[in-house]
């Protein structure tokens, strides 16, 4: 199969007069982090849910995984991961009960659910609070176990929707290795973000503006095109230009 | 099948580790069967009366005692007089004032005919009809007997008479207790099957895991199903545990089936869940949730019959109830464990209930779009 997890063409979503999203296109091959930059309403949120199949493209093609997200909706589905903007886990369950249930209804078979919660347990350091609640824990910890549950089923593709808001630096910065180990085990990370430190983090970035792709590279190439010294300038200067 | 297993085992860990989830599912059938079912009565003993007895005759004295002896009433303190039969009645110390005219003997004896005057208070009008009707009930014997005493004093042979006298069908005793524990289980059931389920779906949506759930390979029928079976679990036994305390505490009979009760429970129950279903599908906190479905309910409920006879109330009322589920069950429940009907008794229910529950989950799932 081709290396490219997410292929879009002309991807595009209408809700009557207002296009959230016109006409994008690009792609993330395996093992690649995608940052998916732009303002707030730029559309960023509606692309993701297009590509998770909450949403139905007005028009366009993609592909996820090699399924087409019009037809294979529920294949799409098994073979992605995703964490929203919102905390995603059960406050009510406990760490492990969290896992199991993610993993269950992943159709993942029981012994392997238990193998591999254990084992991430012991790398997220968890032992000592598995059996607590997941709302009785700090920010930090959740944010990463939400993380790690996002990607326990699948090693295609995970999308990442401001998964770092209102996290304090250390914890983004371990946030970031989670990530990048993810990443080194081939899984394509798609991730949109505010903070444009971590858009330096990314492989490859596209900056959307008013619904479109106004720019699109390795931040170094970025930052080459638009002669500026960092991220921050890149999008002052793409985000100045819509107003 | 193996999603829903792990949607199910999620949901009852939550319900049981929700704080006020216990007490509702464990002391409410409790404290509901026990004070509503004692204080939910429209039998009247105790009335307070009084008489103002303007012949003081030995007829008249007579029917005081009658009315003295009645079970029904107890005589207020104090003589009345002309003028403050009203004063009675206005600082309630008696609900009901008969007022005895002067020559009352004399004009029954000469004339076969005297008459009495009944002053009942009227504000609660229900109350003031049955005050009535016992006055009535005691008025009457005492006529009878006055005229078969008077007419016998002339005529020795034993005047002819029809006794009437009742014997009340499936709830002998006339029992309150014993016709209000099958509806307020039947209410309990529809607590757990409305309330409780839309709660639990809107909850998801509230703190945004509904969100992460529509991402997953989760499909739709999966979602429903497993969120609905544990509340579908709990109403069944909060059924059982209502039963249990209707007999064990009241010695209520289950004259029918109790099989039949439960079949009949889950067909209900099938709606109830759709209905709380699609009011989940419109609202977006728990706290909308729980204005409509009470709402809801609490029009189920006035119109079901539980508190006040359908057949009592006015023809477009009635029509209403035809489309009241919580009507249906209520009838079943005390048909089947009062009367001992059976499934041929209660089919037309069944028909209903199950046009009804054909619609009402087609609906929730229609409703109940995962893309959007």
């Amino acid at each position: 199969m081709n290396d490219l997890i997410i292929n879009t063409e002309n991807l595009t979503k209408k809700f009557g007069n207002f296009t959230a999203c016109d006409n994008i296109s690009f792609n993330v091959k395996k093992g690649e982090i995608f940052g998916f930059l732009g303002a707030n309403g730029a559309g960023k949120t509606t692309a993701i849910r297009m590509l998770c199949g909450l949403s139905q493209p007005t028009s366009g093609h993609a592909t996820i995984a090699g399924y087409d997200i019009y037809k294979d909706t529920e294949k799409i589905k098994l073979n992605i991961g995703y964490m929203s903007q919102k905390f995603s886990l059960y406050e009510d369950l406990t760490v492990k009960e969290n896992i199991e249930f993610y993993g269950g209804i992943y159709r993942l078979p029981s012994k392997e659910i238990r193998e591999r919660s254990k084992k991430l347990i012991g790398e997220l350091g968890l032992e000592s609070v598995q059996n607590k609640l997941i709302g009785s824990l700090p920010l930090g910890w959740k944010q990463k176990l939400a993380f790690s549950v996002a990607v326990f089923h699948t090693q295609k593709v995970v999308f990442l929707d401001e998964p770092t808001g209102g996290v304090d630096p250390v914890t983004r910065r371990q946030f970031w290795e989670l990530i990048y180990k993810a990443a080194d085990e081939g899984i394509s990370v798609f991730v949109t973000t505010h903070y444009m430190d971590e858009a330096e983090y990314c492989g490859r970035i596209s900056m959307m503006v008013d619904g479109r792709i106004a720019a699109m590279g390795t931040p170094k190439e970025l930052k080459g095109s638009f002669n500026v010294g960092s991220m921050y300038d890149v999008f002052l200067h793409l985000a100045r230009g819509t107003k | 099948m193996r999603t829903i297993f792990y949607i199910v085992r999620k949901e009852f860990k939550q319900i049981f580790r929700n704080k006020s989830m216990l007490p509702i599912i464990f002391i409410m059938p409790f404290l509901q069967l026990i004070i509503l079912s004692n204080a939910a009565t429209f039998e009247i003993k105790n009335v307070n009366f009084n008489v103002l007895d303007l012949d003081r005759s030995s007829l008249s004295f007579k029917l005081m005692e009658k009315f003295e002896a009645s079970p029904y009433f107890i005589r207020s303190d104090g003589e009345l007089s002309v003028n403050n039969v009203e004063e009675e009645i206005l600082n309630d110390k008696a609900k009901l004032v008969i007022v005895i005219p002067e020559n009352f003997e004399k004009d029954l004896v000469r004339e076969n005919k005297a008459e009495v005057q009944l002053l009942i208070n009227a504000i609660d009008g229900s109350a003031a009809g049955i005050i009535a009707n016992y006055a009535q009930n005691i008025l009457i014997g005492f006529n009878i007997e006055a005229r078969i005493n008077m007419i016998n004093m002339y005529d020795p042979v034993r005047t002819p008479s029809i006794g009437i006298s009742y014997r009340h069908l499936f709830n002998p005793e006339l029992d309150y207790i014993t016709f209000m524990v099958p509806g307020i289980t039947a209410l309990l059931v529809t607590l757990i099957g409305l309330l409780l389920s839309s709660m639990s779906i809107v909850k998801e949506k509230e703190i945004g895991t509904i969100e992460q759930i529509n991402v997953t390979p989760i499909r739709k029928h999966e979602l429903i199903i497993g969120k609905l079976i544990p509340f579908f679990i709990i109403a069944l036994f909060e059924l059982g545990l209502g039963l249990s305390i209707g007999k064990l505490l009241f010695n209520i009979p289950i004259v029918g089936s109790i099989w039949l009760i439960f079949l009949f429970a889950s067909l209900y129950l099938i709606v109830a869940l759709s209905i709380g279903l699609v009011i989940s599908t419109f609202t977006d906190t728990q706290q909308q949730a729980m204005f409509i479905t009470w709402f809801i309910m609490v029009i189920f409920i006035l119109m079901s019959g539980l508190f006040t006879p359908i057949q009592s109330m006015p023809m477009w009322a009635q029509r209403i109830t035809w489309f009241n589920p919580v009507a249906y069950f209520i009838d079943v429940m005390r048909m089947v464990m009062l009367k001992g009907s059976g499934f041929a008794d209660i089919q037309r229910h069944f028909i209903i209930l199950s046009i009804y529950a054909v619609i009402s989950t087609s609906y929730a799932v229609f409703r109940y779009k995962k893309v959007n």
